[in-house]
Order: structure tokens, then C-alpha cells, then sequence
């Protein structure tokens, strides 16, 4: 298995992402049951789930994950069955369980050392479930079962009960030596029955010759003349001579499926002389030369070994009326087959599973593909080709298509953030335990698609704050009750696309922040001047300060040096932003907005003393001409724009890159205005406005540290690189440079 | 010895084990992912063998055999039915379902490709 060209390793991966499937489909129907969902169909998506990890799990030898799967799919199915109703009590335990089973899954799959304590204590909680010490001996005996199985399994060749000791270890592959060279003689007489099963006598003889040298002998006594002669009915036997070195066990094991479907006696030789000997009309038939099987497979089985060893014209005719009799005569269960096909056409959804490297090669591809149409659209247009041309018009198609081939290429990597949102229902399961605070999770949106990248580097900055939300959003139950809410607390983890973003909100009905003592904690930490006069809002943003922590007595939850600043950093390395409110008594609401793919961007191409740069659409609200009229100073160096009915801070976006000296005049010049999800604007000078594009976003080498206030960078269709800007960024750098509002606030957060 | 074998269960890694296991062997092999798409994917071949899970959606394991040997052609075409129970009751119920024999997951290739020539040559 360590082999990576193995096919093996590949299926035991894939056995892994289908784990992962079966996981989301198995918290989804507990989570359905949790609210009351009685269909029979979600217990059995349950219950399915956990089997079907456990047999996959037991292909690959993984004995933790077997045993734990097992016992919980046996309580499983005691709800399955109706036997136990699973109660608030039982369904926190299978939501336990069902976390465990997801550790354990990625535990084997990587090799991780097993937290026995756990699966030990979870397994006694199941046991509770199953009450009754009867049930549990029962287990017992069947998890022996289990562990007896060796890591690659053999077929369980045991024979429908009567005996447990010879069926698990038989030796097939290495012929047990310790027996003579023996032979056997083995009675072998077909039911009618047997047919019924679909079991074919010739087959089975023919597996024997794998044991030994067969000398085969056909009973036809019993064999009536053609007119009695019922299709259905079995007349034949047959003795066998075995020349086997194999034991005895193992000659029964080749008659396993028809056990109790035929008189069968298999003895050594030395004590076969009893065995009747066969009449005159015995027929001696190596079973190798015989290949009829082949040609006649509609031919009950039964007249078969016979029909070319006896050509005469009574025993040859004898399969034809076989035919039209098993024709004519349909079986029973006919009727079933009709209304299984007519719930057919629900058709599953095809999926196909890609190698995320290729995925990213095409992405890289689509986006060169984007930056050569832009070059051929400004070639052509230097040109001076006619708009209307051919040319001109297919290069409108042409850039139809790309944008076409993006989106779909974006596609791709889209995926709902439902899996994320999983893993944070348990986040808040255990938070809560860990606290002693009763928590529900309310999630919604969960359909939203997101770049999967992002989904995967959200997972850490989420945890966070949904433990921050449980162990310090939400009071505990006494002052929940006194303030007059309900005891339960709610978190709430939403998603939605709004404005070509993705808009993650975590809130909490909790006491909301307590501003007084974050103004403390932050004066007494030095971050801010103690005599400090901060807006709500601006208190609000200390908590992403670096080094701040709200919480008096550590907890061992969130308390683990993992502040918001780290949050919020994690959210800009994504290229999304943070912000907080929060109203006193209610609760505090986080919402993180993140572009919908980490590849391409819809942008502004400007110009700025001599440079080509890039501002993300989505921010740019509205352009406007300046005159001197529009513009006021509030303080020298600090400057407000008046727009309809309000001032806006204004900035010259030239100098706060650094590549010019502040503009004096302001008459003629062209702004952006600028909007932030905190509901702040700002107002940007730049020289002059290029094109609205779309840009493949180049991501900067982590050698050029982290520029303030540049996002990443991409390649203009001239083949220019041109920076693409943060603009949240450069406005908090900008208004904590001028001092255009309180500067510790904000600048800290973005250092 | 090419034969041709329908292989239904609602996991994929059971379906890439089967096809693993019996490939090299020269089987053919078909899948479906459930008893409803085993019914549909039977339409279009004339399986030497067939195998199937219990638990699977839509239709289960029992039903698929009820379903095909419901039909003329596929009376006795053999079934062996994948189980992880070695209970004998699940063989039992099998077999009065109309199963040819069973496998007990999960299966040594050897094994598997055994007991399909215990049934269908």
C-alpha cells in the first residue's frame, strides 16, 4: 500500500474522499433528525453512511475505524428497526459519534496515533444506548468476529451457522502440508431448489478440479422418461473422486452457497466403500473436456453433463422442452421488476472526480488566454481597424467567449461552503461543551458556492471566531435568563453573494461587546493614548488589534494566543476584509467579504503619475470631476470632498503611493469614490481613468514582504505588470498618516 | 475466459476494489451505483454473474434480486450478494431472495474471483 503506483493506494485515497462524502451526508441526516425529521429514508441515509465507511474501511485494514463504525452502526440500526427511538440524549451521543468517525476517518488517513480514550469512551456511551447486557455480550462475540478478520479479508466461506471454527481461517492459498495426499469421495445431489438460487452444479464440479484431480460420475437413475420428465426438477447426482491435498473443510467450502439446497456427503476414502455405486447407466466425465455451459446457458442446469456424454435422441431432446417450459411458465416475483424500472428516470447526478493540479494548470492557462485576447484587442484597435469590421467583431465574440470560458473554468473550482459550514456546527458542539454554555447553530446560505482555495483557508479564521462567539459573544445561561432571552444561546454562521462577493457572516445573540472594558483593556495595554475619545465603532476595531485579548481569566478554548488580528489577517490574505458591530444586549456580528475566486478580478485600470494601476471594481461606487468648490480643508494636509449631501475624506492616491508630492489644485481632477463593506467612503485622486477590465491576478512572491496597501499584481494586455491596490488598505494607512480621523484606531490593525 | 460481470453497490470505493480485483483477472465488469441503476444498467448487457450490496438507496440489495430474477432471462443467472454480517440470517435472507452465493466484505480478490467461478464457470 505504500506503494504510489499502486492501484490499491489510489482507491484507498479515493476511499478517503468518499469518506468525506459520506461524513457530510451523515451529519446532514443527523442534523435532520435533530429537527424532527421522521422519515425512515434519513435514519437509513444515516445508517448507510457509517456502513458504508465501515466497508471500506475494513478492505483497507483499518481495524479503529472498523470496530468504532460497527458498533455505532449497530445502535444505528436498532433505531433503524424501531427498536430504540433516539431521543435528545441519543442524538448528541450520534453527533459525538459522528465527530469521532470523521477523527478517526482522517486519523487512519494519516496514520495519526488513535485517541483510544476517546473511541473507548464513546463506545461505552453507545453501549449505554444499547442498555441491556444481553445485547452487549451479543456484540461482543460479533466484534471478536471482527478483530479475528485479518487486514485483506478472505471470503467468509462459513457455512450458514452451523459451525463458526472452519469457516474464517480456511487455508486456500497454501495447501496445508500436514495432510497426506488425500482422496475423497463426495456424494453430491441437487435439490430442486437449488436452481432457484441460480447455483449450477457444472460450475461447482468444474471449481473442484482447483482442489485436485476430479474423476466425475453422473447418476442418471432417477432420470424419468420424457413424459414425466418435469424442466424444473432435479434428477442427477453425482459422485466425485477427489485426489486432493486439501482438507476436507475446504472441499465442503466449495459447496458453501448450496448448503441445505442438496444431499451432499463428503468423505475420505478409506471410509467410502459405502457410498452407493452407480448403476449401469453411469456416465464418467472429466469435467475439464466439457464446455457446454458456454453455448446453453438458458438450458436448466440440471439435464446439462449429461446431453452430449448420452447422444441418444432421448436424452438429447430432453433440454428443449426445458426451454419453452421455463418460457412459458414465468416465475412470480415478475411483477416487481415493472415498478422498480418506472422509478428509474431520476437519473444520479454524473460527477467526475479531477486532480486539483489540473485544475489549477487550466486556470493559469484561461487566465493567459485572457491577457492574450486583451493584447490582440489592443493590437487591433492601434491598428485602426473600423469598429465595424470583421475583425473588430470577432474580437467582440471572441472576448464574449473568454469571459465565458472563465466563468466556467471558475466554476470548477466553486464548491458550496456547506462542507465548511459542517465543520463549524461541530466547532460549536464542542465550544459549547467546553464552556457549559447550551448553543445552537443556525447556518444558512450553505449552498453558496465559493473558490474552493478559499473555502479550505477560511476553515481556521472561522473556527476562531465561532469559538469566540460561543466563549465570549454569548453569556452564560444565568445572564441570558435575566436579561430576559432564552437560555439557549445562538450562533449564527450565514452566506450569501452579494455584489460579486462573498459575504460570511458569524453572529451571536449575545451581551454584545462591552466597550468600556475594551477601551480599558486597550489603554492598559498601551495600544491607545489613555485620554483616547473613540467612536462605538472604533472600539469595536481594537479588538483587531495585535496583542489584544478580552478575555480576564484565559480560557483553555479561545484563549490559545490566537487573537482577531490574526483573523482579520488570514481574511486579507484571502482578499477579503473584516468588519464588526455589535449593539449592547443583543449580540455581535462579524462579516468577513471575500472575493468569489482568488484568480481573476473585475478591475479599474487607472493612471497615476505615469503608473498603471489596478482598484477592484466592486469598491469603486461612483467617479466624479472635481472642482475648487467641491473640495474643503478641515485641517491643513486633511482635506473632505463634498458629494450631494456629505464629505467624504479625500486622498491623493499618487502620494500615499509615494510617486508624487500632494497635488495642490485640485480643479479638474478625477476621483474614485470609495466604498468599504464598513460603510465608510472614501474619496481617491488619480490622473486619469483607462479601461474596466477583467485581470488575471498575479499573486506577489512572498519575497516582497507585504507591501502596505498593494493586493497582488497582474499583466495588462500591453504586457505590462501593473499592481492591483488595496484600497481598504491605503485609506486606513492614509487617514492615520493625516489625521483625518482618531489614528491609533485602525492603523495598528493593518500593520 | 472473458466473462462478463454487473457489480452494483452505492460505494465507489467497493466499485474500484471489485473492478481491481477482477480486471486483471479478464473479467468484463459493469457497475451501477444502486438497485435502480443496477436495473437500468442490466438492461443493456447479458451479465455472466452478477453482484450486489445490501445497502444501497433508492433500491436495496434484496429488491434488485427479487427485481432480476423477476426477470425470464436472468432466473438463473448467478447473484452473489456483498455483505460485512456474517450473520447466518443475512444468508438466509439472501438466499430465500434468491441469491447464488455470498461474499463477505471486505473481500481477498482470490476469494472473489473464487466464488465467481463457483457460479458462473
Amino acid at each position: 500500500m505504500s506503494d504510489p503506483n499502486d492501484p490499491m493506494a489510489e482507491i484507498r485515497a479515493s476511499f478517503f474522499i468518499e469518506c468525506e462524502e459520506l461524513l457530510e451526508a451523515l451529519q446532514d441526516g443527523l442534523q435532520a433528525l435533530d429537527d424532527g425529521d421522521d422519515d425512515p429514508e434519513t435514519i437509513n441515509i444515516v445508517f448507510r453512511a457509517v456502513h458504508s465507511i465501515k466497508g471500506g474501511a475494513g478492505a483497507f485494514g483499518l481495524e479503529a475505524l472498523v470496530r468504532f463504525a460497527h458498533r455505532f452502526e449497530t445502535v444505528l440500526d436498532e433505531v433503524r428497526s424501531g427498536r430504540m427511538s433516539p431521543d435528545t440524549t441519543a442524538r448528541k451521543i450520534f453527533f459525538q459519534c459522528a465527530d469521532h468517525l470523521s477523527d478517526l476517518v482522517r486519523i487512519s488517513r494519516d496514520d495519526g496515533p488513535l485517541p483510544d480514550d476517546v473511541t473507548a469512551e464513546l463506545l461505552s456511551s453507545l453501549n449505554g444506548l444499547l442498555g441491556d447486557a444481553g445485547i452487549e455480550e451479543d456484540d461482543d462475540s460479533e466484534e471478536e468476529n471482527i478483530d479475528f478478520q485479518p487486514a485483506t479479508l478472505s471470503l467468509d466461506l462459513d457455512l450458514g451457522g452451523d459451525d463458526d471454527d472452519d469457516g474464517m481461517g480456511l487455508p486456500a492459498l497454501e495447501p496445508d502440508t500436514s495432510s497426506d495426499d488425500g482422496k475423497f469421495i463426495i456424494y453430491f445431489k441437487p435439490d430442486n431448489d437449488l436452481f432457484e438460487t441460480g447455483n449450477e452444479p457444472f460450475h461447482m464440479l468444474r471449481a473442484l478440479e482447483d482442489l485436485g484431480t476430479c474423476t466425475v460420475t453422473c447418476h442418471l437413475d432417477e432420470l424419468p422418461d420424457l413424459d414425466t420428465l418435469a424442466p424444473e426438477n432435479s434428477y442427477l447426482a453425482w459422485t466425485i473422486e477427489l485426489e486432493t491435498e486439501a482438507q476436507e473443510a475446504e472441499i465442503a467450502a466449495s459447496f458453501e452457497f448450496v448448503e441445505g439446497l442438496c444431499t451432499l456427503d463428503i468423505k475420505k476414502k478409506a471410509t467410502a466403500d459405502d457410498i452407493q455405486q452407480p448403476d449401469e447407466e453411469t456416465a464418467t466425465n472429466d469435467a475439464s473436456t466439457e464446455d457446454t455451459a458456454d453455448e446453453t446457458p438458458d438450458v436448466p442446469p440440471a439435464v446439462e453433463p449429461e446431453s452430449d456424454q448420452q447422444p441418444s435422441g432421448e436424452d438429447r431432446s430432453a433440454p428443449e422442452p426445458a426451454m419453452t417450459s421455463a418460457d412459458s411458465t414465468p416465475p412470480a416475483p415478475k411483477a416487481t421488476a415493472a415498478p422498480a424500472r418506472q422509478s428509474s428516470p431520476t437519473a444520479a447526478k454524473s460527477v467526475v472526480r479531477v486532480d486539483l493540479d489540473r485544475i489549477e494548470r487550466l486556470v493559469n492557462l484561461v487566465g493567459e488566454l485572457v491577457i492574450n485576447q486583451a493584447m490582440l484587442a489592443q493590437s487591433l484597435e492601434r491598428s485602426g481597424l473600423s469598429p465595424h469590421s470583421d475583425a473588430m467583431n470577432g474580437l467582440e465574440e471572441f472576448q464574449r467567449l473568454t469571459r465565458d470560458i472563465q466563468d466556467s473554468v471558475m466554476m470548477i473550482r466553486a464548491q458550496p461552503v456547506k462542507s465548511l459550514f459542517q465543520r463549524m456546527s461541530r466547532i460549536v458542539r464542542e465550544a459549547s461543551a467546553a464552556v457549559g454554555k447550551d448553543v445552537r447553530l443556525h447556518t444558512e446560505g450553505e449552498s453558496t458556492e465559493v473558490d474552493k482555495t478559499v473555502i479550505e483557508r477560511l476553515a481556521d479564521p472561522l473556527t476562531h471566531m465561532i469559538r469566540n462567539a460561543v466563549d465570549h459573544g454569548l453569556e452564560n445561561s444565568e445572564d441570558r435568563v435575566a436579561a430576559g432571552k432564552p437560555e439557549q444561546g445562538q450562533v449564527n454562521l450565514t452566506a450569501a453573494h452579494r455584489s460579486g462577493r462573498v459575504v460570511i457572516e458569524v453572529s451571536d445573540d449575545g451581551g454584545g461587546i462591552n466597550r468600556p472594558k475594551v477601551m480599558q483593556i486597550a489603554i492598559d495595554k498601551g495600544l491607545i493614548p489613555a485620554d483616547a475619545s473613540l467612536s462605538d465603532g472604533e472600539i469595536d476595531n481594537l479588538l483587531f488589534l495585535p496583542g489584544f485579548s478580552t478575555a480576564a481569566v484565559v480560557s483553555d478554548l479561545s484563549g490559545r494566543g490566537v487573537g482577531m488580528d490574526v483573523v482579520r489577517t488570514s481574511i486579507q490574505a484571502l482578499g477579503g476584509r473584516i468588519s464588526i458591530s455589535s449593539t449592547p444586549g443583543e449580540g455581535t456580528t462579524f462579516s468577513i467579504s471575500l472575493p468569489l475566486t482568488l484568480a481573476v478580478l473585475d478591475g479599474m485600470v487607472v493612471q497615476v503619475a505615469e503608473e498603471t494601476l489596478v482598484l477592484p471594481l466592486n469598491v469603486v461606487i461612483e467617479t466624479l470631476t472635481l472642482t475648487d468648490n467641491d473640495v474643503e480643508m478641515v485641517r491643513p494636509g486633511a482635506h473632505v470632498v463634498r458629494v450631494r449631501s456629505g464629505f467624504v475624506p479625500l486622498f491623493d492616491l499618487g502620494k500615499e503611493l509615494g510617486y508624487r508630492d500632494p497635488v495642490q489644485n485640485y480643479d479638474g481632477s478625477v476621483v474614485l469614490l470609495i466604498a468599504h463593506e464598513d460603510g465608510s467612503h472614501a474619496a481617491l485622486i488619480i490622473d486619469s481613468i483607462q479601461d474596466q477590465r477583467q485581470v488575471v491576478i498575479k499573486g506577489l512572491d512572498d519575497s516582497f514582504y507585504r507591501a502596505p496597501g498593494i493586493a497582488a499584481a497582474t499583466i495588462l494586455g500591453d504586457g505590462q505588470i501593473a499592481l492591483i491596490l488595496d484600497t481598504s488598505d491605503i485609506i486606513t494607512n492614509a487617514i492615520g498618516a493625516t489625521g483625518m480621523a482618531t489614528p491609533q484606531t485602525t492603523s495598528g490593525a493593518t500593520a | 475466459m472473458s466473462l462478463e460481470i454487473l457489480a452494483v453497490d452505492d460505494s465507489r470505493t467497493m466499485r474500484d476494489m471489485i473492478r481491481l480485483a477482477l480486471l486483471p483477472a479478464g473479467f468484463n465488469v459493469h457497475t451501477a451505483d444502486d438497485g435502480v441503476h443496477g436495473i437500468e444498467v442490466l438492461d443493456g448487457i447479458e451479465p455472466d454473474a452478477i453482484i450486489t450490496d445490501i445497502n444501497m438507496p433508492r433500491m436495496d440489495g434484496f429488491g434488485f434480486i427479487d427485481a432480476v430474477r423477476g426477470q425470464d432471462k436472468h432466473r438463473a443467472t448467478p447473484i452473489l450478494v456483498l455483505t460485512t454480517e456474517a450473520a447466518p440470517e443475512l444468508k438466509a435472507r439472501a438466499r430465500d431472495a434468491g441469491a447464488t452465493g455470498w461474499i463477505v466484505k471486505p473481500f481477498d480478490p482470490a476469494k472473489l474471483i473464487k466464488a465467481l467461478q463457483m457460479v458462473a464457470g
